[in-house]
């Protein structure tokens, strides 16, 4: 039998406080009618109303949902690209040595690759801007949708698309007609997750950003160092709803379309 | 009428379709296919047949152009198919998995090689339904291939491969799953087809009676190596070693020594048993070993000992398999060799002749086996 045991229940608690206790402080303090933000003075929504007059904050908005918009897009392509090479290539020279670059910026400190890129910038005399963050961030979000398509490609029957060679498409063709469809929901949530990666990343952004295009996460950063606003609370609510959203979707459909995808193909493939 | 047997592994001026010529296929330092040469011709229903793993899909799938011979080259009406990749051949293939594309419908499936031939929307509408009339698919066309049972998938597969009226038609296994009764009207349907279109068929499959009934050729592989390839009836009755004879059909395998007697030879197979007499094409040195191949239909069964026949053993029934037309006795040797054979049930049950434990007397015919070397 399993129970609720007092011990249980306190770590549970416990976890949770840990993970949501401060979320959930920034989340009250945002519908603060004080402008101090460590005492309350009653319920108010008016420092969302704020958020919304004032420039600085809705230019970075603009920016972050684009850069997040144009990268996660970017990433997605590659990263789906690269994981059908290291799925279905089979063993080619510098197989190990490609699959292994590709999933480096998994585990490198963001700082370095932020670093990085930004020699590299300077190097070939790019000016930074919102080209230069978009570029970054298609760079390491494009190994988390690579991995998350390759993934699914594992387990994808190569018997249908040799069936749709079979039947006069090309190689392009079986791809688009038959492997993208199937495994499109993996395609989806690796795209989602590229997007909120990109909508809350910091580090590569600093690096990696010019003056006249400030992502929001930055703006809150150098806004903090000021001292934290009510506005500050409000805005990082926002966000966290959106990324919230975000990440429910993708799990929603990762786990909802490709259970089903999954069970249809195997009842299609094996009799 | 007249009827021209169709032969043209006989013709020396046919033309083969397809000519296979040394071909090796490996994986890694596996063997699949073992330097085989052979022909098939147009119009032909070439059935291959033989034990799991022999390489019989490896075979199918190096003429649909998903594998490359490791050595040795495919012809395919006198050209070589290896630069040729799947999507340009005149071959389509039915897969042993089926592989139905799980997102479309079983509409779709079966319209989909059309829809790459840029057909017009009419025309791929009406060779749909005819497929799916075939198939007795049509209260099914809208369904996804996880909603439908597997002999209807099956199907599915079958119309599929079918739509595009290719030239040659690689079918794995395609009627496995069906029952009985649909699966002989599909194969019926199956030779239909062939007729009408001159499609060439190579077809696998598991069941000998299938491989019996549609095959213009059987051939029997092992070991990615194919052992014989003949008519059906030469297949049965004329098998070239006691691998084909055993694998096809039931078959008693009395091993011993031959000796050249006038007409017949004479097989010694155990002490104290009698000589037995077979007349053979084959020849056979003074005390060679030999295999003497006899079917059940072959062998009658008998209370007493004949007076005709110069092949009669005596023995023990260990065993009746009842078949509703037929019955297989197994009896036993006295050394403890079991020789079976077969009668047609013509009466009714209660009043057959022989049970269990019962001493009978076996007999045949000097021509009604086949002397085998191995
Ligand atoms: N891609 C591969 N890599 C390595 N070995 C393979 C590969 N494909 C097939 N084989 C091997 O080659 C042999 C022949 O396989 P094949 O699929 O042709 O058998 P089959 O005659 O079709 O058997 P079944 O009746 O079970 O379908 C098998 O032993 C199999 O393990
Ligand atoms: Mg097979």
């Amino acid at each position: 039998m399993r129970r609720l045991t007092w011990f249980n229940v306190t770590s549970l608690s416990l976890g949770f406080a840990f993970l949501y206790l401060p979320m959930l402080i920034l989340i009250t303090y945002s519908f603060n009618s004080s402008k101090l933000v460590t005492v309350w003075a009653g319920f108010s929504t008016k420092w969302y109303g704020e958020l919304l007059q004032n420039e600085a904050f809705l230019d970075a908005a603009w920016v972050t949902v684009q850069v997040a918009v144009v990268s996660s897009s970017i990433a997605t392509v590659l990263g789906t690209m690269a994981a059908l090479v290291l799925v279905r290539a089979g063993r080619f020279p510098g197989r190990t040595l490609f699959s292994g670059m590709v999933y480096a910026p998994l585990v490198m400190p963001e700082v370095i690759t932020g670093l990085s890129l930004l020699l590299l910038f300077i190097g070939i005399g790019l000016d930074r801007g919102i080209f230069t963050i978009i570029l970054a961030h298609t760079t390491f979000s494009m190994c988390f949708v690579s991995v998350v398509v390759s993934s699914r490609l594992v387990t994808f029957d190569e018997s249908l698309e040799e069936a749709a060679l079979d039947l006069g498409c090309s190689s392009f063709q079986a791809f688009r007609l038959v492997t993208l469809p199937i495994v499109a929901p993996a395609v989806i949530s690796g795209w989602l997750l590229a997007f909120t990666l990109s909508l809350d990343d910091l580090v590569i952004a600093s690096f990696t950003a010019g003056p006249s295009s400030t992502t929001l996460p930055i703006k809150i950063w150098s806004a903090v160092r000021l001292g934290v606003s009510p506005e500050i609370n409000a805005l990082s609510t926002i966000m966290i709803a959106i990324v919230a959203v975000g990440v429910i979707t993708a799990s929603l459909v990762t786990k909802r379309a490709s259970l089903r995808q999954q069970a249809d193909e195997r009842a299609a493939v094996h009799a | 009428m007249s009827q021209t047997v169709f032969e043209p592994w006989n013709d020396p001026t046919a033309k083969p379709l397809i000519q296979f010529k040394n071909v090796t296929k490996r994986f890694g330092d596996f063997t699949a296919i073992d330097n085989q040469t052979f022909d098939i011709y147009e119009k032909e229903f070439f059935a291959l047949l033989g034990p799991s793993g022999c390489g019989k899909t490896t075979m199918m799938r190096m003429l649909a152009g998903f594998e490359a011979p490791t050595e040795g080259t495919i012809l395919l009406a006198g050209q070589d198919i290896a630069p040729i990749p799947p999507n340009k051949r005149a071959v389509n293939m039915m897969f042993q998995s089926y592989a139905l594309f799980p997102h479309l419908s079983v509409w779709e499936n079966i319209a989909f090689g059309l829809k790459r031939d840029k057909k017009s929307k009419d025309e791929i509408a009406a060779r749909v339904a005819e497929m799916l009339k075939l198939t007795r698919l049509e209260k099914f066309a809208k369904r996804k291939p996880h909603q439908i049972s597997g002999g209807q998938r099956q199907r599915v597969a079958l119309a599929r491969s079918l739509a595009k009226a290719p030239k040659l038609l690689l079918l794995d296994e395609p009627l496995g799953a069906l029952d009985a009764k649909l699966r002989q009207d599909t194969q019926f349907e199956l030779m239909d087809i062939q007729e009408s279109t001159g499609t060439t068929f190579v077809i696998v499959t598991h069941d000998q009676e299938e491989a019996m009934t549609v095959a213009s050729r059987v051939a029997v592989m092992d070991d990615g190596k194919i052992v014989q390839a003949d008519t059906p009836a030469r297949i049965y009755e004329m098998p070239n070693s006691v691998y084909v004879a055993d694998f096809i059909g039931e078959v008693t395998i009395l091993s011993g020594t031959a000796r050249r007697g006038d007409g017949a030879y004479e097989i010694s197979f155990a002490e104290d048993q009698p000589t037995l007499f077979a007349e053979s094409d084959t020849e056979f040195d003074n005390g060679q070993e030999c295999h003497l191949a006899i079917r059940p239909e072959k062998v009658s069964i008998t209370a007493q000992k004949p007076s005709d026949r110069r092949n009669a053993l005596e023995g023990k029934i260990l065993d009746i398999a009842y078949l509703g037309n037929l019955s297989t006795y197994h009896v036993e040797l006295p050394g403890g060799q079991i020789v079976k054979a077969q009668t047609a049930n013509t009466t009714r049950l209660s009043r057959r002749s022989f049970t269990w434990e019962d001493r009978v007397w076996l007999s045949w015919t000097d021509t009604a086996g086949v002397l085998l070397k191995g």
